[in-house]
């Protein structure tokens, strides 16, 4: 109760100053403070869902012709569709041609029934993996901005394969043999924001959420009651700091004073610039180190123990010639079908 | 527990309270209530002592495929005495500290006697050895998280390390909450397996059985090279609650059930239980490859 109040009077205090344009970012911060107190993990990551969700924070569109010298939207997935949820297209950045993927949210109701709320169908996603293998094809670096609060759960979806298209991408984008940098700028809806989420390096805007199930989702089904939002937002842990502490994220990129929502071209310039620093290191390696970096990388997430193997958290060390090792000590000695092959050749190093 | 019966014996009573007891959300409910009832909870036929295990699990008369434990489908799929079990010992961690998570992990392995909701391992059907990992909707609704994605990714990199073709039985309600971000990169994970057992040319078959939702329809469910699926199996990405939800009105009856994602072109073929076998044994031999050098 007497958070909601305290929201109202910023709310109150924001659109003010909207009017007089007096500078009152003090005032705000104390608020700020004040709602999301550091005493209270769950109201700090509600108060990041919303602000990931406010209507005027950037879209990927926005980012994109902030961030692009130039910029050219490519429609279509060439199998009988083009969703307008999930957008792609040419860029130069920075002198050199790009391929941009986004999520794209509406700004106001229609631009949002347009757009789906940022939620793509199986086109959105199919288009994404035609545009992917267009930039592997031509040498082009990939960059995805993710912003959805997740794949849209409708019949027609269904009907038309979502979990398929996901799927293809997922395996497309985790052996791309250019570079894919990925931020998440908004929400980070489970499996729609993986689908165009599998990168070599993934960052996330400060006040972004990256979670496998929205806190309302999570809430419904676990706390049996969605007024628990705020709750379950807490028990996920989907704040940017907390996907940096585990190990899934590589780094976070701050936002302009009040955020994002607050100044477009200046959160698009701090993300360029990281961008470009990532994308000089990249572009050193080659598309076999690229895949090999990828793959480690995934496979080095997860959290258990293995008692007589070895146990592994977050973020371990080089376990993966281990764990070829522990697979291969621990089975018998197969005679297999396949004759000699299996002496032959133990796939290919990576 | 709705209170609704109460009536009835005092031996009726007794049995109700057992299998009450017994009968936790993770277990085979359908089969619980066969078993209780005599009777088939579809078409209601009467079914005998022992009837079902003699018939696969299906129902003579609707032919309705009831789940099973994966110790119970690696019996009526591999040659008897193949198969071996691999990374039994893995178990999960509370990467968020999600409370009660442990405990739940804890009893749901005391009911189902099983270490987690996937049992990976080498076997061989009619003589052709596999990789194979089979699900269980026992566990904790065989969601994915981390030990599972881990177990899969394993079981299809033991087919690239052994040069296996790998079988994947999938049956679970999607990622696993209680393990956050970690359950959703476990999508990407077993995905870069798939890929990589794609890249040395080794074939990967998926068998979805009722149910398959969620997260794992939409990473290693839908990457099988043939995509097979038993009769009336729920498959899909959004779960039918979620979906009324959204529409606002009664899904059709079959909506997410094999036939119909037969009919949308997702999968291959539907396999009856009886003959899941023999399909596979036949796919196992049609990918035997002479050597390219």
């Amino acid at each position: 109760m007497k958070k909601k109040k305290l929201q109202q009077k910023l709310q109150e205090l924001l659109a003010l100053a909207e009017r007089d344009r007096i500078d009152i970012r003090e005032e705000i911060s104390r608020l700020r403070e004040k709602i999301t107190g550091d005493d209270d993990p769950a109201g700090r990551a509600w108060a990041k869902v919303l602000k990931a969700r406010e209507p005027d924070r950037p879209t990927a569109l926005d980012l994109i012709e902030n961030m692009a010298d130039s910029f050219l939207e490519l429609h279509g997935d060439r199998a009988g569709g083009d969703d307008p949820a999930l957008v792609g297209g040419i860029g130069l950045f920075n002198g050199e041609p790009v391929t941009f993927l986004g999520h794209q949210k509406g700004r106001n109701l229609k631009g949002n029934i347009l757009r789906n709320y940022g939620m793509a169908h199986p086109e959105g996603y199919r288009k994404a993996h035609r545009l992917a293998r267009q930039a592997e094809k031509f040498g082009r670096p990939v960059i995805t901005l993710i912003d959805t609060p997740g794949a849209y759960p409708g019949i027609a979806s269904e009907r038309r394969g979502i979990a398929e298209a996901i799927a293809a991408n997922l395996k497309l984008f985790s052996s791309l043999k250019v570079p894919v940098l990925t931020v998440i700028f908004g929400e980070g809806g489970s499996g729609g924001a993986l689908g165009i989420g599998v990168g070599d390096r993934i960052f996330m805007l400060e006040n972004a959420v990256y979670s496998v199930i929205s806190p309302e989702g999570c809430a419904s089904i676990l706390l049996k009651n969605s007024d628990q939002a705020p709750a379950a937002a807490g028990l996920l842990k989907l704040t940017a700091d907390d996907l940096l502490g585990f190990g899934i994220i590589d780094g976070i990129i701050p936002e302009p004073d009040g955020g994002a929502a607050r100044d477009h071209p200046a959160a698009a310039a701090v993300i360029k610039e990281v961008l470009l620093r990532e994308l000089a290191e990249l572009r050193l390696l080659s598309p076999a180190q690229l895949i090999k970096n990828r793959s480690r990388r995934l496979a080095q997430i997860g959290s258990f123990s293995e008692p007589n193997g070895f146990l592994m958290e977050a973020a371990p060390g080089k376990w993966w010639n281990r764990l070829r090792e522990t697979i291969v000590s621990r089975l018998p000695a197969i005679t297999s079908p396949y004759g000699e092959q299996g002496e032959k050749e133990t796939g290919r190093e990576e | 527990m709705t209170r609704k019966r109460t009536g009835g014996s005092l031996l009726a009573r007794l049995q109700r309270r057992r299998t009450r007891r017994k009968a936790s959300p993770f277990l085979i409910r359908e089969r619980t209530l066969a078993r209780r009832k005599h009777q088939c909870p579809f078409c209601h036929r009467h079914i005998e002592e022992g009837e079902l295990e003699k018939n696969f699990f299906v129902c003579p008369e609707c032919s309705h495929h009831f789940r099973l434990s994966p110790r119970e489908r690696i019996r009526l799929l591999v040659d008897p005495d193949s198969f071996r079990e691999t990374d039994r010992e893995l178990t999960t961690l509370n990467p968020l500290d999600f409370p009660g998570y442990e405990e739940k992990i804890r009893r749901v392995m005391n009911i189902t006697e099983l270490g987690e909701a996937v049992v990976t391992g080498v076997g061989a059907i009619e003589g052709w050895e596999i990789s194979l990992a089979v699900m269980s909707f026992q566990f904790m609704g065989g969601s994915m998280g981390s030990v599972v994605g881990e177990k899969i990714a394993r079981a299809i990199l033991a087919g690239v390390r052994l040069q296996l073709p790998v079988v994947v039985f999938t049956a679970s309600g999607g990622a696993r909450m209680q393990e956050g971000i970690f359950s959703l990169m476990q999508m990407a994970k077993t995905a870069r397996a798939a890929g990589r057992l794609e890249e040395a040319g080794l074939p990967l078959f998926v068998v979805l059985t009722d149910p398959t939702m969620g997260g794992v329809t939409a990473s290693f469910g839908m990457l099988g090279d043939v995509t097979l699926a038993e009769p009336g199996a729920l498959i899909g990405f959004a779960g039918p609650r979620v979906l009324e939800g959204t529409i606002k009105e009664k899904l059709p009856d079959d909506f997410q059930r094999s036939e119909f994602l037969l009919h949308s072109g997702f999968i291959d073929r539907v396999v009856e239980r009886e003959k899941l076998r023999s399909v596979l044994a036949f796919l196992l031999k049609a990918h035997t490859r002479p050597r390219l050098d």
